[in-house]
């Protein structure tokens, strides 16, 4: 207990030493573990976009009608034999296909008229121009093609449509963002521990005298190394806590009160993921600033 | 002076003289191959309970030979016995007990200037774990052998040369080690101080405690009259039991 409370002492007296050394490393620490959790919160919520998204994308089967393209519909408007074919292939393929609902004109207007109430376009659409269609769940948003193939060609369907392949365009913009992200954290995290690394050499170096004395009078090596490692634990946790606390302030302002508001059509990272972002990013933190302390006070004080 | 002071009690005081404490069998060592060695093949015992200087010119071993004997260095060859134990196979996490049981003093003295004479001294068992209730006894013992007690709060720096190396001497000694080892103690003290601190470690040696000094100061070595090694590049050129300086260059 004497020997540990020495230590202590030794550590306050460190921390205390090279105080705008401290602070350069806490501050260090809390920026980079910021923009580590900022990166993590930026592929969570991408993440739950993508599972939101994909969990509500459907295959469209748009069927012929009056306003059809000639071409795809050299028949004219969809039969009720072709109508019933469709649906029959459709709702056959199980193991690939969710859910089968169908929508008539009349149905697609009504949801045209909600998407669009305030809008003059309104005007010019009748339910006639609308194409009536199968919305078709997929168990695994990934197999269009094998409804496309099943169905894409049969009398009466004018197209095929995969609304995932819209959404993928968007979701490489935010791939590309995740990468960004995470490219800065790691880049931090890595300014953070050659920080640590260095600070630690300079307090090794500084402190050599006292280390020498301890090394010849027997100290042990976990007693001469504790101090420098508890100064680093604790400048990663005060560090850590500040991250911490910035993280929490993301959530609640940027997220819950703007973002959230603002973007009413996809779901946003919840408290839970937050948290878990959290306690990874402080023990990261901890855990990267003892081991380049361990390390490097290991290599220069070594007895 | 001599009077003055009360006998230290030693854990080795009553133990058998002369049995080996150190052996150096056919130790050298080579910091770089392509230079000669610091040590060439340095066949060596002391005896518990003796004085030895070691002599030399600058580069002949001297230093190499206590570095060893602290375990700061390993041999290239041979094998180096303290205590009946080979110090050049020690596990490493074993350095630190091993040690505890070696008292050193510096030609720099080595004492930290923001503590005081007893924060100095008691330094020395804080950081080995002694409890306190035998740090505060032990420092005021060590003190009152190098006669400082006086002087207990005073810092470093407000204390001459001589004062200074006491502290050393007493922060060396307050564990009270079998083996001390002075590496030139007296290189930056006038004759009148050397003197001093040479009947300091004479009357620690007299407690039995085995002494080991490295020193250029053919003064004391003459008026001393121990045991003189020679060190020359490496080798020992003699080793005299009631020797003089002798070295000329």
């Amino acid at each position: 207990m004497r020997r540990l409370s020495l230590a202590f002492r030794e550590v306050r007296h460190g921390l205390f030493r090279n105080f705008t050394m401290t602070v350069a490393v806490i501050l260090t620490i809390a920026v980079s573990l910021t923009l580590f959790g900022t990166g993590l919160m930026v592929r969570s919520q991408v993440d739950t976009m993508k599972d939101y998204w994909y969990d509500r994308v459907e295959v469209s089967v748009f069927l012929c009608g009056a306003a059809s393209d000639p071409v795809a519909c050299p028949d004219g408007a969809v039969t009720d034999a072709q109508r019933q074919a469709i649906n029959a292939q459709l709702t056959s393929m199980t193991g690939v296909v969710e859910e089968v609902f169908y929508e008539s004109q009349q149905d697609a207007y009504a949801r045209f008229q909600q998407q669009f109430k305030d809008s003059p376009i309104l005007e010019n659409v009748t339910p006639e121009s609308l194409p009536e269609s199968y919305r078709v769940k997929l168990v695994n948003p990934e197999d269009f093609a094998k409804v496309a193939a099943a169905v894409g060609t049969a009398p009466g369907v004018e197209q095929v449509q995969d609304q995932r392949k819209l959404l993928e365009r968007f979701f490489k913009l935010l791939g590309g963002l995740q990468a960004v992200a995470l490219g800065i954290a790691i880049a931090m995290l890595l300014v953070t521990v050659l920080l640590v690394v260095n600070t630690m050499r300079v307090a090794a170096y500084s402190r050599r005298r006292e280390t020498g004395i301890m090394k010849l009078v027997g100290a042990s090596n976990f007693y001469i190394q504790l101090p420098f490692v508890l100064e680093a634990a604790i400048a990663a946790a005060i560090g850590g806590g500040i991250a911490v606390g910035a993280i929490a302030v993301e959530k609640v302002y940027l997220i819950d009160q703007v973002l959230e508001p603002s973007f009413r059509f996809t779901a946003f990272i919840g408290w839970d993921e937050v948290i878990r972002i959290m306690v990874g990013v402080f023990l990261t933190g901890l855990v990267l600033s003892c081991a380049a302390a361990v390390l490097t006070v290991r290599r220069y004080l070594r007895v | 002076m001599h009077g003055r002071i009360p006998p230290v009690e030693h854990p080795t005081a009553n133990s058998k003289v002369d049995a080996p404490v150190i052996q150096f069998e056919h130790v050298s060592k080579r910091y770089n191959t392509e230079d000669a060695p610091a040590l060439d093949d340095i066949d060596l015992t002391i005896d518990d309970g003796e004085f030895a200087f070691l002599v030399g010119p600058s580069g002949s071993g001297k230093s190499t030979f206590l570095r060893l004997l602290l375990r700061e260095d390993k041999p290239s060859d041979g094998r180096i016995i303290v205590n009946d134990k080979d110090i050049a196979k020690m596990r490493r996490f074993r350095i630190p007990k091993y040690r505890r049981k070696m008292g050193s003093v510096f030609q720099d003295f080595r004492l930290l200037p923001e503590k005081s004479v007893t924060q100095n001294v008691a330094f020395a068992l804080d950081v080995i774990g002694a409890p306190k209730s035998k740090v505060g006894p032990a420092v005021e013992e060590a003190l009152e052998l190098v006669g400082l007690t006086d002087l207990a709060d005073r810092r470093p720096t407000q204390l001459s040369g001589g004062e200074q190396q006491r502290v050393a001497i007493a922060r060396a000694f307050v564990n009270k080690p079998p083996i001390l080892i002075a590496d030139e103690p007296t290189g930056n003290l006038d004759p009148t101080t050397s003197l001093g601190i040479m009947r300091l470690l004479d009357r620690i040696n007299r407690t039995g405690t085995t002494v080991i000094m490295a020193t250029h100061d053919a003064a004391i070595v003459d008026q001393m009259r121990k045991r003189v090694v020679e060190l020359v590049g490496g080798q020992v050129v003699r080793d005299e039991a009631r020797g003089v300086y002798g070295y000329s260059g």
